[in-house]
């Protein structure tokens, strides 16, 4: 383990391991109409995420929201290669688990996001739901 | 949660991959509610069937399902689909969304699904009885389930109904429990309810009632003695739509209320909140509607021969869309009431509604007896919207 790394011990919703960078919203969020499939862009108006990609991270969030089509919508961004790498939330609700399940995504929740910042290179154990932060703060692995 | 040994080979794979990623979906949802264990479903109505709703990415997952080895285990029924199966063409529906509606059937088929393709499952293939656990989704139909039939189930989502079907099980959580299954609170109906519109509107003011106070009680609806099929249903669609509810309690109509204690908290619904209620759903005038529909929840055939009655021999000036299941349809055209219907110009929509259909923005505004088809005309398809009583819905799409 790197030194000054922080791990987080939560609760599996979908297993696989996966490393990104943290893409931190502190809004919950509707992948069905609030994501754009093709790009990975949230479109949601007034969303603290607005305009920003969310493929390829590992995307941290308090809980899911909106259309339940929103499950379908993560199983089209992976087949288009626009998914995130893995998801955390404080609490997961069934379109983000669903989601998850459908393509392939790790899913960990009941994790303290307060410690989880912007740009944190994160690895995930989506299995053991754990989360480990490689190098707090710099983004750099 | 305790899974059987047959649910963990399920969940190992051993039983193909739909099987497996079915029973991974129940597994996460049984963690999420806390669920202790899996009970076994006696049937299952799936959603999420109009590739309007589904898309690209729902139909692939369907196809992905199917080619999966994806097989029920108990009866499995549909929800309606984005057109009329048959005659989608007169419906103005366009080929290329067609194609791939009826690729979405054909996966579900595949499946061993029966394609009812209608949200009043109970008046065709699949009626529950007292005291079954089931895994629905559609909302009207699983408060008609709870609240009229006494058989239980939560408000199931695509992905979790289908699941359920091809594993035979749900997680034991919500509605399947005795414990939030008890009425949280007495509603007490003074407006006098003579229409199907009248209940739906009433279901309107209940269930924004419960949603601003953030309350997800169980209402004991006091003063509705008796009401028919067509009233209930109606009632289902919008306390659902408005309020999220998965049941409420009708005193000597409810099966499960002989055992339940009617809660001291109250409120009333008066005749000017229904009045409120009817006129809130109601921003397009009169001679502006250009779409006029009936049948959401689906026509029964009663209904269907009312219709009829006040159509025989009449013309339709506007596009009018009677929907219904087909089992409805095929009685129609036996007893006639197809060709009084089709004579005046007005159409048939079977298998599909103004809900699901892909009509977003082609037309300015419409007509119906349904609060639900109101929300929906509204939010998704932004047209303006008329709640009239069921007969003066026919009788405005007239030629005058």
């Amino acid at each position: 383990m790197t030194p000054g790394a922080v791990v987080l011990q939560g609760r599996s919703i979908h297993p696989g391991s996966a490393q990104g960078e943290a893409l931190v919203s502190r809004m919950g969020i509707s992948f069905f109409g609030g994501v754009d499939p093709e790009t990975g862009t949230v479109v949601e108006k007034g969303h603290d995420l607005e305009g920003q990609r969310i493929s390829g991270k590992v995307l941290v969030f308090p809980t899911g929201k909106g259309s339940t089509v929103g499950s379908y919508t993560l199983y089209r961004m992976k087949k288009t290669g626009t998914a995130p790498a893995a998801i955390l939330n404080e609490e997961c609700e069934p379109i983000t688990a669903v989601g998850c399940i459908l393509a392939g995504i790790p899913c960990v929740d009941r994790l303290p996001l307060d410690r989880i910042r912007p740009g944190d290179f994160l690895r995930i154990d989506g299995t053991a739901g754990r989360v480990e932060s490689g190098n707090p703060g710099t983004g750099i692995p | 949660m305790i899974l059987t040994p047959e649910e963990q080979s399920m969940l190992a794979g051993d039983h193909g991959r739909a099987a497996q990623t079915a029973m991974r979906i129940l597994a996460a949802l049984g963690k999420i509610y806390g669920a202790r264990r899996m009970l076994p479903v006696r049937s299952v109505q799936i959603a999420g069937v109009s590739y309007d709703n589904l898309g690209e990415a729902g139909l692939e997952w369907l196809t992905e399902m199917a080619d999966g080895g994806g097989k029920v285990r108990v009866p499995a029924t549909l929800n309606p689909a984005g057109m009329d199966l048959e005659n989608w063409q007169a419906l103005g529906i366009p080929a290329d969304f067609a194609e791939k509606q009826l690729r979405v059937i054909e996966a579900f088929t595949r499946m061993g699904v029966t394609p009812t393709c209608t949200c009043t499952p109970y008046l065709a293939c699949n009626l529950p009885q007292a005291g079954e656990t089931l895994a629905w989704a559609e909302s009207s139909a699983v408060c008609y389930a709870n609240s009229l039939l006494g058989a239980r189930t939560n408000r199931e989502g695509g992905p979790s109904a289908l699941a359920a079907a091809l594993t035979g099980r749900t997680p034991e959580y919500g509605m399947l429990l005795d414990q939030n299954r008890r009425p949280g609170i007495t509603v007490i109906v003074t407006a006098p309810l003579v229409d199907t519109s009248d209940y739906g509107a009433l279901g309107k003011n209940i269930g924004e009632r419960l949603e601003a106070a953030g309350r997800k009680a169980i209402p004991w609806i006091a003063g509705v003695r008796e009401a028919t099929l067509e009233q209930w249903k109606s009632l289902c669609a919008s306390i659902a739509t408005y309020g999220g509810l998965a049941m409420f309690y009708i005193p000597g109509v409810t099966p499960e209320a002989a055992g339940q204690t009617p809660p001291r908290e109250s409120f009333t619904v008066t005749a000017d909140d229904l009045r409120t209620a009817k006129a809130s759903l109601t921003d397009a005038n009169a001679g502006e509607a250009d779409f006029f529909s009936l049948g959401c929840p689906h026509l029964t055939l009663p209904e269907v021969a009312r219709i009829a009655g006040l159509l025989r021999g009449k013309r339709v000036a506007k596009e009018f869309w009677i929907t219904t299941s087909r089992p409805v349809k095929l009685e129609a055209d036996r007893l006639g009431y197809t060709e009084a219907i089709e004579a005046s110009g007005a159409k048939f929509a079977v298998d599909t509604c103004c809900v699901v259909a892909p009509i977003r923005g082609r037309f300015r505004a419409m007509a119906t007896d349904s609060a639900k088809a109101c929300y929906y005309a509204s939010s998704k398809n932004k047209f303006k919207t008329r709640l009239l009583d069921f007969d003066a819905v026919v009788n405005e799409a007239l030629e005058k």
